[in-house]
């Protein structure tokens, strides 16, 4: 057994706002939390789908930026320390003989716990995929949507699509390892940093990378090994030598691996609750947010502070069944107010 | 006013439209197969349509913000829009469009 177990009251699966006000509710109740998500930061939607784009239906803000409602979220709930878990996502959901969790994510971390709270909003943002026939067997082999070590592309003849900031700093980055590298884009317009427009362009002209305006055709190898991209252009088909693909088109919501653990669903995409507590049709599992559902189900962020609230009440009494739990205003609960810090 | 969207299966539905209203928000209430996942606010590109050519230049042309999402959309073809940026006005009644598949709806596993 690695040391890498962590041990907690509460797992929250979503970093998004939802499951960033859990924090605070279960930080009231005095349960330690701990969050994953995939992304790579906090704010979920609201972060990476439209952080500068004013939402109107916070109640007592009559307009908030995504990144401005993620920002206060999380100054609001960092007296209670969660800690974060970013860049992953939860495999699989184990029941242990005692009735706790225990959890695994694609980064190999286990957390054992004994509630898990499923705030995963619309699904993990997962790279879309380009619609190139049998791209899924080059995946993993010599298609990659991510970097995670540079040194595997280091020699490789390399072809990186996209036309924003992903797209543009590993054009930068691998240039110098790569044998070859080849960044093609829809139009001669970028919308990432100017300043990686320009480097880019710089090395175009000096002649250490190829730019080809273009879309993605078709793929040719063998078993899984790349050795040309055929590319749509304007003159017609252009085919590159390529061993490494790049392909950076963004993001989209999946369910993932939650649709898998056996709760009941509702129209198979959603997780059905009561409306008492939250809870899944398995006991100690809750679900918030978008991701959840019952009847007369708004999916608004506010839905998912007031389901967060009454999770929390139900999580204390599973995680501290010997405690009596004692409702509290912050108004006037001294108590309540030490552990805000703020009196 | 209507508006006649071929779905992903090459189904032509007739759809009535309110003025003002978004076409990605038409095709979604009518409960068509859209994904849409930002509900309108140009950040994923998931209410992808591509516009039947009698059609394009009535459109308003994209925005740089348009542009920029059109370029995260994997079937992108020449007349390709977001219908969220699609606002139905009276010029508009009868627009004809595809839904891309890029615009679907994600199947549970």
């Amino acid at each position: 057994m690695s040391g890498n177990e962590i041990v907690t009251d509460v797992v929250i699966i979503g970093a998004g706002p939802v499951g960033l006000f859990a924090v605070f509710e279960l930080g009231l109740v005095d349960l330690k939390c701990h969050v994953i998500d995939i992304l790579d930061r906090a704010g979920g939607q609201c972060a990476e789908l439209y952080p500068e784009k004013p939402i109107y239906d916070i109640p007592a803000f009559p307009e908030i930026s995504g990144q401005g409602l993620t920002d206060n979220l999380m100054k609001q709930i960092s007296p209670f320390g969660a800690e974060f878990h970013f860049s992953q996502m939860v495999k699989s959901v184990e029941r242990l003989d005692d009735g706790s969790f225990r959890l695994t994510t694609d980064a190999d971390e286990v957390f054992l716990t004994k509630v898990v709270v499923i705030a995963a909003g619309g699904g993990s943002f997962q790279p879309k995929r380009p619609p190139v026939e049998n791209v899924e067997e080059y995946e993993g082999k010599s298609v990659f949507y991510a970097v995670r070590k540079m040194d595997d592309f280091r020699d490789q003849d390399l072809v990186i699509v996209g036309g924003g900031d992903s797209a543009l700093d590993w054009t930068l980055n691998l240039e110098p390892l790569a044998r070859s590298l080849t960044l093609v884009h829809r139009r001669d317009q970028f919308r990432g940093h100017a300043d990686s427009v320009n480097k880019m362009r710089a090395l175009v002209e000096e002649g250490k990378i190829n730019f080809i305006t273009g879309q993605l055709g078709r793929l040719e190898g063998e078993n899984g090994q790349l050795n040309e991209v055929y590319l749509k252009t304007a003159g017609g088909e252009l085919g590159v030598p390529a061993t490494r693909l790049l392909p950076f088109f963004g993001l989209t919501m999946k369910l993932g691996p939650v649709a898998d653990w056996g709760l009941d669903l509702h129209d198979n995409a959603l997780i059905k609750v009561d409306t008492e507590k939250f809870e899944t049709s398995e006991p100690g599992i809750f679900a918030i947010g978008d991701i959840n559902w019952y009847p007369g189900k708004l999916k608004l962020i506010l839905s998912g502070f007031h389901e967060g609230a009454l999770m929390s009440q139900a999580a204390k009494r599973i995680v501290h069944p010997d405690q009596k739990v004692i409702f509290q205003y912050t108004t006037s609960s001294t108590q309540l107010q030490k552990k805000l810090g703020v009196a | 006013m209507q508006i006649y969207v071929t779905d992903q299966d090459g189904t032509e539905h007739e759809l009535e439209a309110l003025e003002g209203w978004r076409v990605m928000e038409v095709i979604r209430d009518w409960g068509l197969n859209i994904k849409a996942e930002c509900g309108g606010s140009c950040s994923c590109a998931t209410c992808h349509v591509f516009v039947d050519a009698e059609w394009q230049d009535k459109l308003n042309p994209p925005t740089d913000e348009e542009e920029d999402m059109l370029d995260s959309v994997p079937d992108y073809e020449g007349n390709s829009r977001l219908s969220c940026q699609i606002l139905m006005s009276e010029e508009l009644d009868g627009l004809r469009v595809t839904l891309a598949d890029s615009a679907k709806q994600e199947e549970a596993a």
